[in-house]
């Protein structure tokens, strides 16, 4: 998938909201009308207004995620970067299309992208200008990578979804206790959750078949290998199998890299155990659940998907593959954008359980 | 440890997933090395995997005739998934999947290939150390189905107490209300109903998924959605190509058993359906079974005033001159098989009396398209004068499922000056500029509802019986002595004079 080509831009020095929707509106409806026959017609996106807050020495590398997620760009992108010192309101428009390369008289969906750079000082009252950017009658999510959580509290009031990563922050248990404060009055998306999906379905997948199902309610131990930044997705998923199945978890001891420590499922205790390993990519690396009776079944990342071992009682020993391709970065947060309109009721509970566990 | 049998009978960990679990299953395919495994269900499968959706254990034995090793059948996959798959295959993912073919070559009425079949099952079972669930896919000649199917029962490969047995058949099931009775009577000698998932790709589309929704999802729609309030109905499957290189098969078929007898009286039955007390497999079938069986089957009389067949002749498509039926490569210079087919059609129930339901399909017409347009009555009392405007204008609901997919609703807004004049507009859904996400392939959903058991999205025995009883006496009709006579269109033309005479005075086929 190719990634977002902007066709009109526009840009003007200490303007207004309504000026920028002004210009905005303007070319789209330049655009929609078609009036150079040589490119397709541009008919806009109407599926998300997306709200970036992001650092003005950082915005780049924003701009590059958001550009390699294609299709799923949000509709309209209002991105606020923040820059010290910086005087008035400055903005730009575009709009662009992703599949740009499509011939006359074929239609392109427009997305749109509005930039404005302000000071830190207004991130307190960031609703009073971004209110007017938005699309009315659309979802709005709000994202601050760079974690400037004023403005998004500033923006709670117009939003419906929060986007977050709570391997950004600068420890899981601030993350998670942050995600768990968002979660009171709007619906979040956390990407650190949606890097445990693919695990969260295989581990779904492999106590599905009816005769291996009892083991659900056998289990003994659960060992979760992740990169040492990516503890909240492994917290996460941990705290998502407490939930599932009615764990009650306790604070996890940190010692050498390792945080381990017991869930009490009904009279038995659960052993679960969190390592940093080296890893490349942020996200999980395995995941090990051991059976009271000794049977232990693995998943751990291999080429072309996951690799399944499963090791019954007697030492018998059988691999197995899950197919997937690695969506990489650029798909967590592709699925992000798709994500916030959707609805997950297990998000809530393993955080709840996970940060318990942080 | 002890878990209850409510614990056991539901996956707790599958809540708010949306990819669900799918049983370790191994799929054969029959006719491996035809065109539509080729473009279609290699193709699909392999974004299965991408997708992670495929189970921990999986294997793909193909079957045809013509003598290759497993190699050669992989390297036939790869070519065809590396041409015909909607995204770019990853390699790792690709060569693990391939890693998992098989394939068998045998004639479809060889008894011993079956037994071969079945030993190289086992054979799958034993390495993935259980018994896997199986799928039969018959995607060869219509004529192989009813063999195959014997076969099967012969090598008691329709049945295991292990695990679960299921078989895929392709469309056409059946090529008259004859033929498919005959069929159907060996399909339930060997295989129970729930075995059977009777395909059609059109089932599997979003767009046609999205008619149940937006009709019984919106309370808008659905008090206008009867007699009292619709003028008729119109579904039309245009195409602007001509048979390309099926003749073979088209010669032998026409427009009518093609399109008509499946896939248009799907979309028939899915328009006018009563809302199903769920969304469950039986209860969707037994509510678009009362709408085909609500259809009285035209006489011989209604056949030759409510039916249209035609057939192309040369003309000129985007500027390019193409030829006629009778001249396209391997069409019999006599041949009197319609490439048009227009009909109408009524519901007789509560609901529906009177309302006329008008179907086309046709090859080289003007226009690729496929839509339902459900055209309103006019309002009772016009107050605004039409002078200046080209009027009001009956509402028109288009459900379009290609190429431009999504829904559009015409309605009467005033012309912007100082007099009350008024002309048509339109308020559009697109599902490109609603959804970002790209629609999966028709063939990856069935697939995998076929896998889980999910037949919602298939067609029921019932349900095919009785919409060959609304074809029967057309087709017996049209192959008595040319009654109605065969008539031509002009190739990119929207279709034969004679189409606008059947939809009657006073309402027109929406342009192509």
């Amino acid at each position: 998938m190719e990634g977002l080509v902007m066709e009109e831009v526009w840009r003007e020095e200490a303007t207004s909201p309504a000026r920028i929707e002004a210009a905005l509106r303007g070319m789209t409806s330049r655009r929609g009308g078609a009036d150079d026959e040589s490119r397709p017609l541009l008919v806009p996106a109407r599926v998300l207004n997306l709200v970036a807050i992001v650092a003005a020495d950082r915005r780049d590398e924003i701009e590059n995620r958001l550009r390699r997620v294609g299709r799923l760009h949000p509709s309209r992108l209002v991105l606020c970067v923040v820059q010290d010192g910086w005087r008035g309101m400055t903005a730009r428009g575009g709009v662009g299309a992703v599949d740009a390369g499509h011939g006359p008289g074929r239609v392109a969906v427009a997305y749109e992208r509005v930039e404005i750079t302000l000071d830190p000082r207004h991130l307190s009252t960031l609703d009073t200008i971004v209110d007017l950017l938005l699309v009315p009658d659309l979802a709005t999510m709000v994202w601050s990578p760079h974690g400037y959580d004023e403005g998004v509290d500033a923006l709670r009031r117009l939003t419906q979804v929060v986007l977050i990563d709570s391997h950004d922050g600068p420890d899981a248990a601030k993350a998670l206790a942050r995600a768990t404060d968002l979660v009171h009055d709007t619906y979040v998306v956390d990407l650190a959750w949606l890097r445990s999906t693919p695990w969260r379905e295989r581990v779904a997948a492999l106590f599905d078949p009816i005769d291996v199902r009892p083991d659900l309610y056998a289990i003994a131990a659960v060992s979760v290998r992740h990169r040492e930044d990516s503890l909240a997705a492994a917290l996460l998923l941990c705290g998502w199998l407490c939930a599932r199945l009615g764990w009650r978890p306790a604070r996890l001891a940190a010692a050498r890299g390792t945080l381990s420590g017991h869930a009490q499922a009904g009279p038995r205790d659960v052993e679960i155990r969190l390592e940093a390993v080296d890893m490349e990519p942020p996200g999980l690396d395995g995941v090990t659940i051991e059976m009271v009776s000794g049977a232990v079944i693995s998943l751990d990342r291999a080429a072309g998907g996951l690799r399944t071992t499963r090791r019954e009682a007697g030492g018998l020993e059988r691999l197995g593959t899950l197919f997937g391709a690695s969506r990489g970065e650029a798909g967590i947060l592709g699925e992000g954008v798709r994500q916030a309109l959707l609805r997950d009721p297990s998000y809530r509970p393993a955080l709840r359980c996970a940060q318990i566990m942080a | 440890l002890t878990a209850t049998a409510t614990q056991l009978r539901d996956n707790p960990l599958v809540e708010g997933l949306e990819r669900l679990p799918v049983p370790n299953t191994t799929l054969t395919i029959f006719g491996a090395t035809g065109d539509l495994a080729r473009r279609k269900l290699l193709p699909a499968i392999y974004n299965l995997a991408h997708d992670g959706v495929l189970p921990e254990h999986f294997y793909l034995i193909g079957v045809a005739r013509g003598q290759q090793s497993d190699e050669e059948f992989r390297d036939f996959a790869r070519e065809a998934i590396v041409e015909f798959s909607r995204r770019e295959p990853d390699a790792e993912v690709l060569d693990g999947l391939l890693s998992r073919l098989r394939y068998l070559a045998f004639s479809f009425d060889d008894a011993a290939g079956y037994v071969e079949l079945r030993g190289l099952i086992d054979e799958l079972d034993d390495e993935a150390g259980r018994p896997l669930n199986r799928v039969y896919y018959l995607s060869t000649a219509p004529q192989y189905f009813g063999l195959i199917v014997e076969e099967l029962g012969a090598a008691d490969l329709n049945e295991d107490e292990r695990c679960e047995v299921r078989v895929i058949i392709e469309k056409p099931f059946g090529s008259d209300l004859a033929s498919a009775e005959l069929l159907q009577r060996t399909v339930s000698s060997v295989f129970r109903e729930r075995q059977v998932f009777r395909i059609d790709h059109y089932l599997g589309k979003e767009t046609v998924q999205n008619i149940m929704a937006f009709r019984f999802a919106n309370y808008l729609f659905e008090p206008v959605w009867n007699r009292n309030y619709i003028d008729n109905i119109q579904i039309t499957a245009a195409e602007d190509i001509g048979i390309g290189s099926r003749a073979g098969y088209y010669d032998g078929v026409g427009a009518l058993r093609d399109l008509v007898e499946n896939h248009m009286l799907q979309l028939l039955a899915l328009v006018c359906m009563e809302p199903p007390a769920r969304f469950e497999a039986n209860k969707v079938r037994d509510e678009k079974v009362k709408v085909l069986q609500a259809i009285t089957p035209p006489t011989p009389a209604e056949v030759a005033q409510d039916t249209v067949r035609a057939q192309y002749t040369a003309g000129v498509v985007a500027g390019e001159w193409v030829p006629g039926y009778l001249e396209e490569p391997g069409v019999p210079e006599d041949s009197t098989t319609e490439t048009y087919a227009a009909l109408r059609l009524e519901v007789d129930n509560w609901r529906w009396a009177g309302v006329p339901i008008f179907l086309r399909t046709g090859k080289r017409l003007a226009r690729k398209v496929t839509e339902i347009v459900v055209q309103l009555k006019p309002v009772p009392h016009l107050a605004f004068a039409s002078e200046g405007s080209v009027g009001v204008q009956p509402n028109l609901l288009i459900m379009s499922v290609q190429p431009n997919e999504g829904v559009s609703v015409s309605l009467e807004a005033k012309i912007p000056g100082p007099r009350m004049r008024i002309r048509p507009v339109n308020m559009e859904f697109l599902y490109g500029t609603s959804f970002l996400s790209e629609s999966p392939e028709a063939y990856e959903r069935l697939i995998l509802d076929a896998m889980r058991g999910d037949a919602t999205l298939f067609t029921r025995n019932d349900e095919t019986l009785a919409q060959w009883a609304i074809i029967e006496p057309i087709l017996e009709s049209w192959t008595e002595d040319g009654e109605p006579r065969l008539g031509t269109y002009k190739a990119g033309s929207p279709g034969p004079a004679a189409a606008d005479a059947l939809i009657g005075e006073g309402r027109r086929w929406r342009g192509l």
